[in-house]
């Protein structure tokens, strides 16, 4: 793991929504990591966390309050609108629910077609017909599919869908926002290695967002995990979930129940207590505070870092800081 | 050994009059519940599993959803509920049989208080005043763990968190000491910790109450941590039956086991691909000759669509209705735990 290159470098990214006069939602507070080329991010936490946020605004949907964003050496938020335009045609996203991402007055043909058209990939009618051909084949549709709206298919053939929109500019980076979490489990798996094979075959790098953290263990090499705007650990996959260090992982981690019913009969650790907080202008200091069992005085007063405290395993937490 | 069978379903079908056709949902599902017990009944969505405990509450639409079938019947502690007339059902509903849904934010009405909520409950119920219906909601509301209930209890459904709501949503369901609470995916809305809250709440409410519980899922980790017995549905069919360990480690039905299969665990490192199902459910207008999951299944032999595989008994109530039990059918490729006789 030494000749790896970085492809993606998220520093001190903020992004602040302000609502009413005097309410900040800190939705992506401070968050700074690095993704490299080939390799699958998981970023994993509760819903209101701010992952969905930081992954739009790490594509320049949304303009950052603060940070910067830094993609194969330049400026993600400082392009010009050439260089942007260039931009979406290297990273792409998929998103969460099938059903309100694709345009459903558009066949499935121009909603593939319209980035190629966009970037002027195809040089005639045919050409963009073949290329569509193809993507509708690369993700596990029919050519006859090609000339029906989003409403004729099921939520598994719309995510693959929004897989073919993606891929159809060759990207090299896409970020995947909980593709799968509307899907059932038997469709799921489908999804998950259409995804790792078209990795595998072109090479991309992924940026995966999600809530189901057996599913990130499962296609991840390395994985954040975010707390109310914070990344609060970030290690390989592997290591995370044999290791985690931060009471909020911990909790995270052993409320997922495992489908094995020796190993849940035998689960004695009590659930993390209370729900997350509001991130409408909230406390200083570590922000899982008020839920953390080992809280002391100076987690309520000061934010903690995120530390190197093992090769590759970051975490942020004063327990970790000073034991 | 707890054995008194508190509910029982009998042959149940379940058909919808759509514009399309007739859907036929439910299928022949028959299961009964016993005093205490957490009956899981597991499925993708569209398999008939919500269509079924619903219908045992009587919550269909009346006039598209039929129930019919051959002796069909659904008895609790031995009273048909089918023959009851509506009056009467409505005394069952809400106070033997409570149920809870899957989004607790469109179940609860957005303009009445929480302590008016649950206390309709009671209310209706029972026979209680205003004042003690209110004093029983705030009862209830410390049951379910909602921190500081006497202000809460004067606050509308928007104040609530998914968490929060679905914890009324518990206390008005267990307001009248019911004795059965169906659970129609109780927690697929919310956020795992959370998740984690709510399994704890309902299984310690079952403990004290001795409640029978049907659980109705899709998340076979939540099975695994709530279920004594499982029924996995297919296609308006229970396709397997068991024990929540004959289902987890032995299971009989190649259904079930690619359902196990597709999901990755935790306790696994990165393999490579995912086990997954070739194709999508069948249409239940048109229900597939023979045995609903052949189009799918990889063992799938000639008889499998040609005729309707009958249950194969492996002992206690472990029943699969595959042909691959079958004593004549071709074994070869099929995998070991499928076939392996049960000790």
């Amino acid at each position: 793991m030494t000749d790896r290159e970085t492809l993606l470098e998220v520093r001190n990214l903020k992004k602040h929504f302000k609502i009413g006069r005097k309410s900040i939602v800190k939705a992506v507070d401070d968050v700074s990591f690095d993704v490299f080329r080939g390799e699958t991010f998981g970023l994993v936490g509760e819903s209101g966390c701010g992952k969905t946020t930081c992954g739009k605004t790490i594509l320049g949907l949304h303009k950052p309050t603060g940070g910067e964003v830094i993609y194969d050496g330049m400026d993600v938020h400082a392009l010009d609108s050439d260089r942007k335009k260039d931009f979406t045609k290297i990273a792409q996203i998929v998103f969460q629910d099938p059903y309100s991402s694709l345009d459903p007055r558009m066949t499935v043909g121009d909603i593939i077609g319209e980035g190629m058209d966009i970037h002027h990939l195809c040089k005639d009618k045919g050409e963009r017909e073949e290329r569509v051909f193809d993507l509708l084949q690369t993700v596990g549709l029919n050519r006859e599919h090609i000339n029906r709206f989003p409403h004729e298919f099921s939520g598994g053939q719309r995510q693959r869908i929004g897989i073919a929109r993606a891929l159809a500019v060759e990207p090299e980076f896409i970020v995947c926002d909980e593709p799968i979490s509307a899907l059932d489990v038997s469709i799921q798996a489908q999804i998950v290695n259409l995804l790792m094979q078209l990795q595998r075959e072109k090479q991309l790098t992924y940026l995966f967002i999600t809530h189901n953290l057996a599913m990130i263990k499962y296609i991840s090499d390395r994985v954040g995990v975010m707390y109310l705007g914070n990344l609060v650990e970030l290690a390989g996959s592997k290591q995370l979930y044999e290791m985690p260090y931060h009471p909020y992982t911990q909790g995270l981690l052993s409320s997922v129940p495992v489908p094995d019913p020796r190993i849940e009969r035998r689960k004695e650790t009590a659930p993390l207590r209370g729900e997350i907080p509001t991130s409408i202008n909230p406390p200083p200091g570590c922000r899982f505070a008020s839920r953390c069992d080992y809280a002391r005085e100076v987690c309520y007063e000061v934010m903690p870092p995120l530390i190197e405290i093992e090769d590759e395993h970051f975490v942020a937490c004063h327990l970790m800081a000073s034991p | 050994m707890k054995n008194n069978i508190l509910l029982e379903v009998r042959n149940l079908h379940i058909s919808f009059s759509t514009y399309a056709g007739t859907v036929q949902a439910v299928r022949g599902v028959d299961f009964s519940l016993n005093v205490g017990e957490t009956l899981a009944i597991v499925g993708e969505s569209g398999c008939g599993k919500t269509v079924t405990v619903k219908s045992i509450v009587r919550l269909l639409p009346q006039d598209v959803a039929k129930i019919h079938g051959d002796n069909v019947g659904i008895t609790l502690d031995g009273e048909d509920l089918l023959s009851l007339e509506e009056v009467e059902m409505s005394r069952v509903r809400g106070k033997r049989i409570a149920m809870i849904f899957q989004d607790p934010m469109t179940s609860l009405n957005p303009t009445m208080k929480i302590g008016d909520q649950i206390g309709e409950v009671l209310l209706i119920h029972k026979n209680v005043s205003k004042k003690e219906a209110r004093l029983q909601a705030l009862e209830l509301l410390q049951m379910v763990n909602i921190p500081n209930a006497e202000q809460r209890i004067d606050q509308y459904p928007f104040e609530f968190s998914g968490g929060m709501l679905q914890r009324v949503m518990i206390a008005t369901a267990i307001a009248c000491d019911p004795e059965i609470l169906i659970a129609d995916e109780p927690t697929t809305a919310l956020d795992v910790t959370i998740q984690a809250q709510i399994i704890e709440l309902i299984k310690n409410l079952q403990r004290e109450r001795d409640m029978g519980v049907i659980l109705v899922t899709h998340d076979l980790g939540v099975v695994a941590s709530m279920a004594d017995r499982i029924h996995v549905m297919y296609a308006g069919q229970i396709v397997e039956r068991g024990t929540a360990d004959e289902i987890f480690y032995s299971p009989k039905h190649p259904y079930t086991l690619a359902l196990l299969k597709s999901v990755p665990k935790l306790t696994e490192d990165k393999q490579e691909p995912l086990y997954s199902l070739i194709g999508t459910p069948p249409d239940l207008i048109n229900p597939p000759h023979g045995c609903s999951f052949a189009p799918r299944c990889e063992f799938a032999m000639k008889i499998c669509r040609i005729a309707e595989p009958s249950p194969t008994l492996f002992g206690g109530y472990h029943e699969s209705c595959c042909w691959l039990h079958h004593p004549k059918a071709n074994k070869s490729g099929v995998p070991e735990i499928l076939l392996r006789e049960v000790v």
